[in-house]
């Protein structure tokens, strides 16, 4: 019987040089792995691997040393507990997020809900050449958005409300990038130094700073042989349906342009960043 | 200006990140409720960080002064569990 590795690999078992052998990938969210799931893993590496799993680079889990003969028995194994394999090659990969707003006291953003929703529409959709999507929650950028072909990060839009303004000075103090001035009752904002950051609204011990979020969107990062950082090509974007449909602009727009094995950055320098800008603005002004 | 009476201080210039937040935390917890704590620290990260984390535990925050040699008093009024 011959193997078919290519189907195999686009179902997450990773050849491994060991002949006959796969190390296998499970699908991740956002580096979320629920305790029944933890348990399911045990047992599949202790029965078929070799007792213990590997952690990849980008919050993916694997299960080394799998036999081909197991293998269906293995996906039907980690079905039980609610595991399924993950992907590999050309198409869109592990989305990756760190804890943002739900645990974090800096998160500007729900960065797991996003991940989640992003995972729902495109994970494991064939393309040119893989796909990485990568959110995090703040300007701290624990996640390192820049690294991904779509990278998303949040961030906060301020305002000042006078009213409850003791004028402490603390915000001033918070603010690294040095953005905010308090003078004889008045606080302004250079909105050009203004990063979006959410530090005054989470300093301020009266509530003046308000904060909406927003999501602050890179294009085009790679960290592999090529090392890219992702280039922001929008202002910060207000919502997440705007969000969502740069986010199916950008993809699209890979998988119309790109030659095969061809990464994000790559096709934007062949083909022109400003056309991707240009639809990017297109969906940004409605 | 001031409207508010100090009932102790507390220098936090001599440790580091995470020490300063504790070694304020200290000593807030040495006093009443109502009573204010003036916490003396440096600029850079104590300033960004420890007044936020203050708040975070639910204190009161008065007023932050600025003094000449760069460093900072940070006037918290301690509120109860
Ligand atoms: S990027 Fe921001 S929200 Fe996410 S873990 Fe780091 S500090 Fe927290
Ligand atoms: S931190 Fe809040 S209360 Fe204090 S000066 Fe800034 S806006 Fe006013
Ligand atoms: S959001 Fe961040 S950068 Fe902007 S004013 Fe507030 S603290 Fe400064």
């Amino acid at each position: 019987m011959a193997v078919d590795y290519a189907a195999l690999k686009a179902g997450g078992f990773m050849r491994q040089k060991q002949k006959n052998t796969f190390s296998m990938r499970l699908r991740v969210v956002g580096g979320t792995v629920t305790a029944e799931q933890m348990s399911v893993i045990q047992r599949v590496a202790d029965k078929y691997g070799k007792g213990y799993i590997h952690l990849t680079s980008r919050q993916g889990i694997e299960i080394p040393f799998i036999k081909l003969e197991d293998i269906e028995e293995v996906k039907a194994e980690l079905a039980k507990g609610n595991v399924l394999p993950g992907v590999c090659g050309p198409r869109v990969r592990t989305v990756t997020a760190c804890q943002g707003g739900r645990c974090c006291p800096s998160g500007c953003i729900d960065a797991l809900d996003i991940a989640e929703k992003l995972d729902a529409r495109y994970f494991g959709r064939q393309l040119p050449h893989k796909f990485k999507f990568g959110v995090t929650g703040c300007q701290n950028n624990c996640l390192k958005a820049e690294e991904n072909d779509f990278g998303v990060k949040g961030g906060m839009l301020i305002s000042w409300n006078r009213d409850d303004c003791i004028f402490c000075g603390v915000c001033e103090q918070a603010c690294r990038s040095g953005a905010i001035k308090i003078s004889d009752g008045e606080i302004t904002v250079e909105q050009e130094n203004c990063n979006h950051c959410g530090r005054c609204v989470t300093a301020c011990p009266t509530g003046s700073w308000q904060g909406k979020s927003g999501y602050i969107i890179s294009v085009g990062g790679t960290f592999g042989n090529a090392i890219k950082r992702g280039r922001e090509l929008l202002p910060i974007v207000e919502d997440e349906e705007t969000l969502m449909k740069l986010a199916d602009a950008a993809i699209d727009f890979f998988d119309e342009n790109a030659n095969p094995g061809e990464r994000f950055a790559k096709t934007l320098e062949r083909v022109g960043w400003d056309q991707l800008e240009n639809k990017f603005k297109e969906i940004y002004n409605g | 200006m001031a409207d508010y009476n100090i009932t102790d201080t507390v220098d936090i210039t001599d440790v580091v990140c995470p020490v300063t937040f504790v070694k304020a935390k200290v000593a807030l917890e040495e006093l009443d409720n109502g009573d204010i704590l003036s916490i003396h620290m440096n600029g850079g990260e104590p300033v960004q960080n420890v007044p936020r984390s203050i708040k975070d535990e639910g204190h009161k925050i008065l007023k932050l002064i600025t003094n000449d040699d760069g460093t900072f008093d940070l006037i918290v009024q301690k509120a109860g569990d």
